[in-house]
């Protein structure tokens, strides 16, 4: 039912925006009030969440190492599972963000009669993760011929390439039906494996259905619903955003509206959700973190200061006390000058 | 906050990234919105209508392309007593005859690079060219 829910929240998200774009006068709260405030709802909102794991003490040295750590000289080191220096981890995270490392070890355990345990090579979601987040990066790139005037030449080249099979008019792109693919089999993952199934929770399937949904209303509008889509239109409102003079000169389809306003509303649940793991990849100590623990002692930030206390302070400090108490001391107390 | 010069570079870079649009285009010079040139003959009859026309001509010139290319199907498009032969340079190019001024207003505003030109001539590259006509 979990699932069920996240398509009903698109759907109504689609009927609000659908509907609501139609009303006199509303195409400004949908093309130009909720696109500003959902961009600072975002920035805003990353920022603090970074800051907020910022201030977060890591108490112990807790990297994850899959490798051979530096250790005498004749013992070969993994720089890349282990990493020792600054370099080394900047080396690693950069792979990490960039090929998925830690989702391509994924491993798969299964039990056979005998009993006997397996473990088996799982590259299924490194594979779906990567086929989704590159057509994404490649979509929202393609994205910025309408934002960008004069166009970057690097943005030609990003279509060119996209659409390099030339098929139809207007061109298709290959990740127009890559990033549905990666949500279908991203979904489908969290449906088919049952494990998976069980610690999946609302806010993981709704995230996908959006994103499936807001591709599917791109595509829509680029191929399929046209009536009132004019490019020239459009670019005109988006610059207009992105100088701080957004005009709506004509009128444009609703489909338009749905799938911005469905961007916003990504927009603005982006900080809110599991998807500032964007930020967080380069927040998690356990990646980012030297393995170092041997040749660096880690100090827990909140320790409290402790200061050393001899013997010798202790019993400068309750000499007369344990005299007193006729505690023997190594140290007698100093004869009193006024008695003699 | 620890690891502050880490974290503080990291977020400039975030917000640097978002907002890249909002400088990009403030440091650059804008074009203005394109009004594609009427023809200069005075046609006022298209295959279609303006709206029409504006959202979906590329839909149309590539359903041309594949009858008369892959279909042989050359029968010509009548619109209102007038009829146009399929082809950019048999139907469109004949009023609208200037691309630089009508075709690539747009194309060149939205980064549309149709491949149109790969085999077709401008009007004014076939002048050049006749021996070929």
């Amino acid at each position: 039912m979990k699932y069920a829910f996240s398509f009903l929240a698109v759907m109504a998200l689609v009927m609000i925006a659908g509907l609501g774009s139609q009303i006199p006068g509303m195409p400004y709260l949908f093309g130009v009030a909720l696109p500003y405030l959902a961009i600072m709802i975002f920035l805003g909102g990353s920022v603090y969440r970074v800051v907020q794991w910022g201030k977060s003490p890591v108490p112990f040295s807790i990297q994850t190492t899959c490798g051979q750590g530096k250790s005498l000289d004749f013992i070969k080191h993994n720089k890349l599972e282990a990493p020792n220096t600054t370099a080394e981890v900047v080396a690693r995270m950069f792979l990490e963000v960039v090929t998925f490392r830690s989702l391509f070890r994924n491993t798969k355990s299964e039990i056979y009669d005998g009993p006997k345990i397996t473990y088996e090579s799982s590259k299924w979601l490194w594979l779906f993760a990567l086929i989704f987040h590159y057509s994404f990066l490649v979509i929202v790139l393609r994205h910025m011929r309408l934002f960008l005037d004069p166009i970057p030449f690097w943005v030609g080249w990003i279509e060119t390439l996209d659409g390099i099979f030339q098929v139809g008019a207007p061109n298709w792109y290959i990740t127009d039906v890559t990033i549905l693919l990666g949500c279908v089999l991203l979904f489908s993952r969290r449906i088919a494996t049952r494990h998976v199934r069980f610690i999946s929770l609302m806010n993981d399937y709704f995230p996908l259905v959006l994103i499936f949904t807001i591709a599917l209303t791109g595509i829509l509008m680029r191929y399929v619903l046209r009536t009132n889509i004019d490019i020239v239109n459009i670019k005109q409102l988006l610059v207009g955003l992105v100088t701080f003079s957004p005009t709506i000169g004509a009128e444009i389809g609703a489909i338009f509206y749905i799938h911005l306003f469905l961007v916003c509303a990504l927009l603005a649940y982006f900080p809110f959700s599991k998807l500032m793991h964007f930020a967080g990849v380069f927040m998690s100590p356990t990646r980012n973190m030297k393995n170092d623990s041997r040749a660096k002692r880690h100090v827990n930030p909140w320790n409290p200061r402790i200061l050393p206390h001899s013997y010798a302070g202790y019993e400068d400090e309750f000499r007369e006390f344990m005299v007193d108490a006729g505690i023997p001391v190594e140290k007698e107390l100093a004869p009193k000058k006024d008695e003699e | 906050m620890y690891n502050k010069r880490f974290i503080i570079p990291g977020l400039a870079i975030l917000v640097l990234i978002v907002t890249f649009p909002l400088w990009f285009n403030a440091f650059s010079k804008a074009s203005a919105v394109p009004k594609p040139e009427l023809p200069p003959g005075g046609e006022k009859q298209c295959v279609a209508s303006i709206p029409e026309m504006r959202a979906s001509h590329m839909v149309m010139l590539n359903e041309w392309r594949d009858a008369v290319l892959r279909d042989e199907d050359r029968v010509a498009v009548t619109v209102n007593g007038k009829e146009y032969r399929k082809g950019l340079q048999m139907a469109c190019m004949q009023c609208h005859s200037n691309k630089e001024k009508f075709c690539d207003s747009c194309h060149e505003y939205a980064s549309v690079k149709p491949y149109c030109w790969d085999c077709h001539l401008t009007p004014a590259v076939l002048a050049t060219k006749k021996e070929t006509h």
